[in-house]
């Protein structure tokens, strides 16, 4: 009987740690596998140069139209989901901090809106673009990641202010401030290690997202100089390349995805950093 | 003074416009989607649509049947995948491993998180695409490896951060003490896991279940890259399929050409949206369910 | 049946090098209620949780020493656990009942020794219940969740859970300190009752609760033995000058 439950045990954790080994196994043989197959066509040239002339074919040139659009979208929409979010995030938490009715509310709601997946704001971003009368532009891009990633913005800013002490806000009220002045002076100022990875972990997403630029940011082999032209994308410079019957051009794609994979390295590496080095200023 | 209260009285008005934005979106969303799904819905019976399985957008027939059922198939794979992996991984950080461990996941979990699924699609096709074909191989069967077996394994990774994180926290939140008094009267720790931890854990784990479910329903790029997209009802998961994100994504080209053919991918998008966010609503709850009893 | 059931020799505990118990030995008589008296924070949970080993879940604990259990060696790793934790029934601070059942809570036990046959089940159940006067009040919602007892009854089911696996000793962590006083009452009771058949170690910083039911004190102090003997020597005349302190504050 006992031998039986001991073998079980046995059995389980064993599974367990296997599983758990498996996942951490799975995410370096990913990275390990990008990277093997991909540093053989990186060269300065990929990341310096727009596209030439039958560059689709094997021709001369590099993605900085792609690296260089998906920066520009992904710091319009992080720039303007935090206009939008951080405000909401403060009124949750300065104005509504006594009604935890919709407080509660208001969270659920965003946690569901945050499930929405990225096709559906790109299916809706095209209808709102045509609405507007807007063509395929880095205008509708940004408009579309922005909707894609407010949610997470809000979220992420909301759970760092949870965490200012409610002594804090009490005692900012009796030295006489206004509501506005506590939510900028002193909640912002107390989570600001936390904002700055919030944004950080919006600028990601709105980085590697594909399907919600799809259809709005179009795709050109250019540098966009205004808010109205298509813009190219990291994610579907990759996808683009990697559809092409030619050798040369697939192995191009798989360079583009070690730049994109280092630049969400970067980002999450940036995130960690700034986080654990902010922590000390802050009161706890 | 006079000042301050007007500066007060404009951001709060500012802050309270931007709320009532953010909680529009998917009200907009949802009505901009059926107003454009509207033309097709007024040609075509509702069940006609979702039951029929005959596509020709061309000669105006649209069923979306195969749509529906790759996207379930497909989830369905990725689901018995990453639940199992998921659950003992969370049970081993939090109940077996030493703190380390449990501290070296977290950014493991991040990274994984947030790398763009557009990479995980080109480890599908690099690494997942060739094993399903020596898989297959195994048993005599052809296959071109882009199917619903590869679409669902690269979903099932896709998909575990974002289970595991929730289900760390969910075996977290367990107090101790219930471990203790499973323990006292002689269980083993194994017995103790699978008899109170799991049962106590159990609306959570639903919660995690049913919110990865979600994710990997509306994720689009990486499965459209190995799933092989044919438009057809699968049978064994050796076979190429096309769902519904893969079918919005692949024809917003030439949606503007044909008749019909646009308001067809809004409806797709609605259906999609409508059940994710179903399953949101009900994770969310049980999620909610679970931390007001404690 | 009479003598020593416990002994503790030399049982130092730490956690990261800062010492939670030191140099504990100890000699705990059978069918008696001992009472460890002290004041929050000095290790008497830590004590009760090493005799069933339960400090095994906690993480990062140094423990040398030597428990003997009807002179079997507690801490060693060799021993089976679930056997010897089943000698032992726990009461904690607050009651924990088990996510499933009334019925279930106090047939946990006994299902996982291996008991199947349901009349066999249903007959001990309904025995223990009524041991801890529990079974009047939930006769007729057995099947209903533990969840929604009141907490003293909550309290007393869960004595009852650790009573159903027959165990020969009880150890209880300040088992009333989340009660009402009725509730408390009742408990204390039962402890009065139980001690026919059981030893009984109860962890308390409640003075009075320690007169009323102990036949021996110990009193722990930041982590040792300060003193300890009958109830009367300990609370009319104190020896040590840290339990005159505790005692003439406490009161």
């Amino acid at each position: 009987m006992l031998r039986r439950k001991q073998i079980e045990e046995g059995v389980f954790k064993t599974l367990a740690a296997l599983a758990t080994y498996l996942i951490i196994a799975v995410l370096l043989f990913l990275i390990v596998v990008i990277f093997k197959q991909g540093y053989r066509a990186l060269d300065w040239d990929m990341i310096t140069k727009v596209p030439q002339g039958g560059y689709y074919f094997g021709g001369e040139g590099g993605i900085l139209n792609a690296i260089i659009g998906s920066f520009y979208l992904a710091l319009g929409a992080t720039g303007l989901a935090f206009i939008i979010g951080l405000p909401v995030a403060l009124f949750m938490n300065v104005f509504l901090i006594r009604h935890r009715f919709w407080l509660n509310r208001i969270r659920f709601f965003l946690d569901v809106l945050w499930g929405v997946p990225s096709i559906v704001y790109g299916a809706f971003g095209f209808t709102l673009m045509l609405f507007l009368g807007l063509r395929a532009s880095l205008l509708a891009g940004i408009l579309t990641v922005t909707l894609l990633i407010v949610p997470i913005m809000i979220r992420s800013i909301d759970e760092v202010l949870r965490t200012v002490p409610k002594g804090l806000l009490e005692s900012a009220y009796a030295l006489g401030s206004t509501r506005t002045e506590i939510a900028f002076k002193v909640f912002f100022r107390q989570a600001l290690p936390g904002i700055v990875t919030a944004i950080l972990l919006s600028f990601g997403r709105g980085i590697g997202d594909a399907a919600s630029v799809l259809f709005t940011a179009g795709y050109t082999d250019y540098i966009p100089t205004s808010l109205s032209q298509p813009a190219a994308t990291l994610p579907l410079a990759i996808f683009f390349q990697l559809s092409s019957p030619i050798p040369a051009v697939q192995e191009r794609a798989y360079a583009s995805a070690v730049v994109l994979t280092l630049f969400i390295l970067i980002i999450s590496l940036l995130a960690r950093l700034l986080s654990s080095k902010y922590k000390e200023h802050t009161i706890k | 003074m006079k000042r301050r209260k007007l500066i007060d009285q404009i951001t709060s008005g500012w802050m309270l416009l931007c709320l009532f934005v953010v909680l529009l979106i998917p009200l907009v969303i949802g009505l901009g989607l059926v107003l454009k799904s509207l033309p097709i819905l007024q040609l075509y019976p509702l069940s006609e649509l979702l039951n029929g399985s005959d596509w020709k957008p061309m000669a105006g027939h649209f069923g979306f049947k195969p749509f529906i059922v790759s996207s379930l198939y497909v989830t369905l794979i990725s689901f018995l995948i990453a639940a199992p992996v998921c659950l003992l991984s969370a049970i081993y950080l939090t109940q077996y491993a030493r703190r380390w461990l449990l501290n070296l996941m977290q950014p493991v979990i991040d990274i994984m998180a947030g790398i763009p699924s557009v990479v995980y699609g080109v480890w599908g096709i690099l690494v997942v695409v060739p094993l399903v074909v020596r898989l297959a191989s195994v048993w005599d069967l052809k296959t071109s490896g882009y199917c619903i077996l590869s679409g669902g394994i690269v979903l099932a990774v896709m998909s575990i951060p974002f289970i595991l994180n929730i289900l760390i926290e969910v075996f977290q939140t367990i107090p101790t003490e219930l471990k203790e008094a499973s323990l006292s009267v002689g269980a083993t720790y194994w017995e103790t896991i699978k008899f109170v931890l799991l049962r106590e854990g159990f609306s959570g784990i639903m919660a995690a279940f049913g919110l990865g479910i979600s994710k990997a329903l509306g994720e689009t790029i990486a499965v459209l890259m190995v799933v092989g997209n044919v438009v057809q009802i699968p049978g064994s998961p050796f076979q190429a399929a096309y769902p519904l994100p893969a079918l919005i994504a692949n024809n917003y080209g030439e949606m503007m050409s044909i008749p019909m053919y646009d308001s067809a991918l809004m409806f797709a998008a609605l259906i999609l949206f409508v059940i994710i966010i179903l399953f949101n609503i009900l994770a969310r709850l049980a999620i909610n369910h679970g931390e007001y009893r404690c | 049946m009479s003598g020593s059931i416990i002994r503790i020799q030399n049982l130092n505990v730490s956690h990261k090098g800062i010492p939670i118990l030191k140099d504990i030995n100890l000699t705990i008589s059978r069918n008696k209620v001992t009472v460890i008296l002290g004041p929050s924070g000095c290790g008497k949970t830590t004590l009760l949780k090493c005799m069933n080993r339960l400090i095994d879940i906690y993480n990062g604990l140094d423990i040398s020493g030597q428990i003997h259990l009807d002179g079997e060696e507690i801490l060693n790793r060799k021993n089976d656990l679930t056997r010897i934790r089943q000698k032992m029934g726990l009461l904690s601070q607050r009651p924990y009942p088990l996510p499933m059942s009334i019925f279930d809570n106090v047939a946990y036990g006994l299902k996982i020794q291996g008991v199947r046959n349901r009349t066999e089940l249903a007959d001990r159940v309904e025995y223990y219940l009524k041991q801890v006067n529990l079974w009047p009040e939930v006769v007729d919602r057995l099947k209903s969740p533990a969840s929604r007892l009141s907490i003293g009854q909550q309290q007393r089911l869960c004595l009852a859970r650790g009573l159903a696996v027959e165990p020969e000793i009880i150890l209880a962590d300040e088992p009333t300190s989340a009660l009402d006083p009725l509730s408390s009452t009742c408990i204390e009771e039962q402890f009065m009752k139980l001690k026919e058949q059981y030893t009984i170690l109860i962890v308390t910083h409640i003075m009075r609760q320690a007169r009323r039911l102990a036949d021996h004190v110990i009193f722990i102090y930041l982590g040792e033995i300060i003193e300890q003997g009958p109830p009367a020597e300990i609370f009319d005349n104190p020896q040590h000058p840290t339990t005159k302190e505790y005692l003439r504050v406490g009161h």
